[in-house]
């Protein structure tokens, strides 16, 4: 006879699979068979209305690593992480113990790190344009009040990525500023006055307890930085449009125009495919790391 | 002498910070050539914002994109909210390793599975239409897991206080739990629409008509070098383009500074 406590608990197991299904049906069509359909494409070959697709293995990955463009284009993308990552985390956690300190015009200060975070990307780049601009962008103007030649910063290999890399980090280190500023906030204040007690140095208050006690934030903020070193690329569209000759073109961007201007859907799927498994590898290192919780309490 | 030194530098980088926004604002209400070389006497104008808004359907990109963000919001609090309950609130097997799954999402960005949406978004015929823009973004882990959060501090007693008066279990979660999370919804919402007020890259993939178009695909075609149009006119397009959103979180900054602070530490 089965009691009514077996019975009310397969209720509520059925009704928690009802509740589940509209978010699974939906997380299924758009993330997860896209995702297995990316690892399938990428191992097929390019249909054409003659010859259909066939199976061909690692050849399209093969196929990559042996394109300079490819090559080029990821170099490019771990330039920009290794540049945007450190520098607007560093800007990040500066701006927080800036806007953390008892200064005049705080609330302006707040606003004015903050404010970029809140625009669309494709808004700051056309913001960005008008500094860049080579006949009267106003970088050119002050450089030319010091007496500097004009510089085409977005028209010249050596300078491009670097003018992309600026607008990221313009654009988040505010946002990252926003979660080290609440960290700050949870320090106790006693831990401030033992320190002045011992007679300890400012720097040495900030280095020997703000930063560690900031660790935990440090590695979200690292890895939401990490994720967006692949997904901000839309000024690309209004900047640079990955050239020069490809010198600031960045992964998502090749990707795009290689599914949707040069049609080359397997091509594009393989790079996909690393994409998610780097991404992946991420995800493994939040979930190892971080649930272990670098505490120091 | 060093007590200077932190209120000038944080003063100082504000500034910086702040420029482009207000060379932006400079640039669109003067003519383009007083603006670029910044005679300080010229008269203000807004020619530019008329002959920006005569060359695009505005109106058309700013209702879609409305539309657009209140689409995506509904859908994800629907069912983020269903979720975020079953996982919070019922117990069933295998719910942990499906929670898992759930959260892989966060890591799997719809940005990266563009060329593969595209296909799935084409086969369910929601090409070049709001939702197809949103689709995607509906069942969000993010979403699930915060709601999740927020189910699971809402005391016991209360759900079963409601049950006992004979409330079933859509009535217990309506009822009880919604209202509770009141704060976290606020929060969800000013992330989600300011992160797909902004969005661009998928918006540009699955649209191809000006009826369906969002304002950043507008103002990127607008803006375009091929357009021909000069930095005045591309800086009053950019400005009204950004002026609802910066007014509402000038309005709300502190809501809003919460709310990224609220669904970023959860």
């Amino acid at each position: 006879m089965p009691d009514s406590f077996t019975t009310e608990r397969r209720r509520r197991a059925i009704h928690g699979w009802l509740l589940l299904s509209p978010a699974l049906i939906m997380l299924s069509v758009f993330a997860f068979y896209p995702s297995v359909a990316t690892v399938v494409t990428s191992l097929w070959s390019r249909g054409t209305r003659r010859n259909p697709a066939e199976f061909v293995g690692l050849e399209n990955y093969r196929y990559l690593l042996d394109d300079p463009t490819f090559w080029q284009v990821a170099g490019n993308n771990l330039f920009y992480a290794a540049v945007t990552i450190p520098i607007s985390m560093a800007l990040a956690l500066s701006m927080a113990l800036l806007a953390n300190s008892k200064i005049p015009a705080r609330s302006f200060v707040r606003i004015a790190y903050f404010t970029p975070t809140v625009l669309p990307m494709i808004a700051a780049a056309n913001l960005w344009l008008f500094f860049y601009t080579p006949s009267f962008g106003i970088l050119n103007q002050i450089g030319a009040l010091f007496g500097a030649a004009p510089v085409n910063w977005l028209g010249q290999p050596e300078t491009a990525l670097w003018a992309i890399c600026v607008v990221t980090i313009w654009k988040e280190s505010g946002f990252f500023m926003i979660f080290y500023l609440a960290a700050l906030q949870t320090i106790p204040p006693d831990l401030k006055e033992a320190a002045d007690i011992e007679g300890a140095s400012r720097w040495t208050y900030t280095r020997r307890i703000v930063l560690p006690l900031l660790m935990p934030t440090t590695l979200f903020i690292l890895v939401n930085a990490m994720i967006n070193s692949v997904k901000l690329i839309d000024h690309l569209f209004i900047l640079t449009k990955g050239g020069p000759s490809d010198s600031s073109k960045l992964l998502l961007y090749y990707i795009w125009e290689t599914a949707f201007a040069y049609f080359d859907r397997p091509s594009a799927a393989a790079m996909t495919a690393m994409i998610l498994a780097v991404l992946g590898i991420v995800a493994g290192l939040q979930f190892l790391v971080l649930d272990r919780r670098t505490h120091y309490r | 002498m060093i007590r200077y030194v932190e209120p000038t530098l944080a003063i100082l980088l504000a500034v910086i910070w702040i420029s482009p926004l207000f060379f932006a604002f400079w640039a669109a209400f003067h003519h383009v050539g007083d603006a670029v070389n910044f005679r300080l006497s010229a008269p203000l104008t807004l020619d530019n914002f008329r002959t920006a808004w005569d060359g695009a359907p505005w109106l058309t990109y700013f209702l879609n994109t409305f539309l657009l963000v209140t689409l995506i919001l509904v859908g994800q609090f629907i069912l983020c909210t269903l979720a975020g309950f079953a996982f919070a609130q019922t117990e069933f097997r295998g719910r942990d390793a499906l929670f898992i799954l759930v959260l892989l999402q966060l890591f799997i960005l719809p940005e990266v599975l563009i060329v593969e949406n595209y296909r799935v978004a084409a086969s369910l015929g929601l090409l070049d239409s709001l939702l197809g823009i949103g689709a995607p973004y509906m069942a969000s882990a993010f979403g699930i897991f915060l709601m999740r959060q927020a189910f699971k501090s809402v005391p016991k007693e209360l759900d079963e206080a409601a049950r006992v008066e004979g409330c079933s279990t859509l009535g217990v979660l309506l009822r009880v739990y919604v209202p509770a999370a009141r704060p976290t919804y606020l929060a969800y919402a000013l992330v989600s629409v300011s992160g797909h007020w902004n969005n661009f890259l998928w918006p540009l993939i699955v649209t191809n008509s000006p009826s369906t178009r969002p304002l950043t695909v507008g103002l990127s075609l607008f803006a375009a070098p091929e357009s021909g149009v000069d930095i005045s006119v591309i800086s009053a397009a950019t400005v009204m383009v950004i002026a609802p959103l910066l007014i509402g979180f000038l309005i709300f900054q502190r809501q809003f500074v919460q709310a990224f602070l609220t669904a970023g530490v959860k």
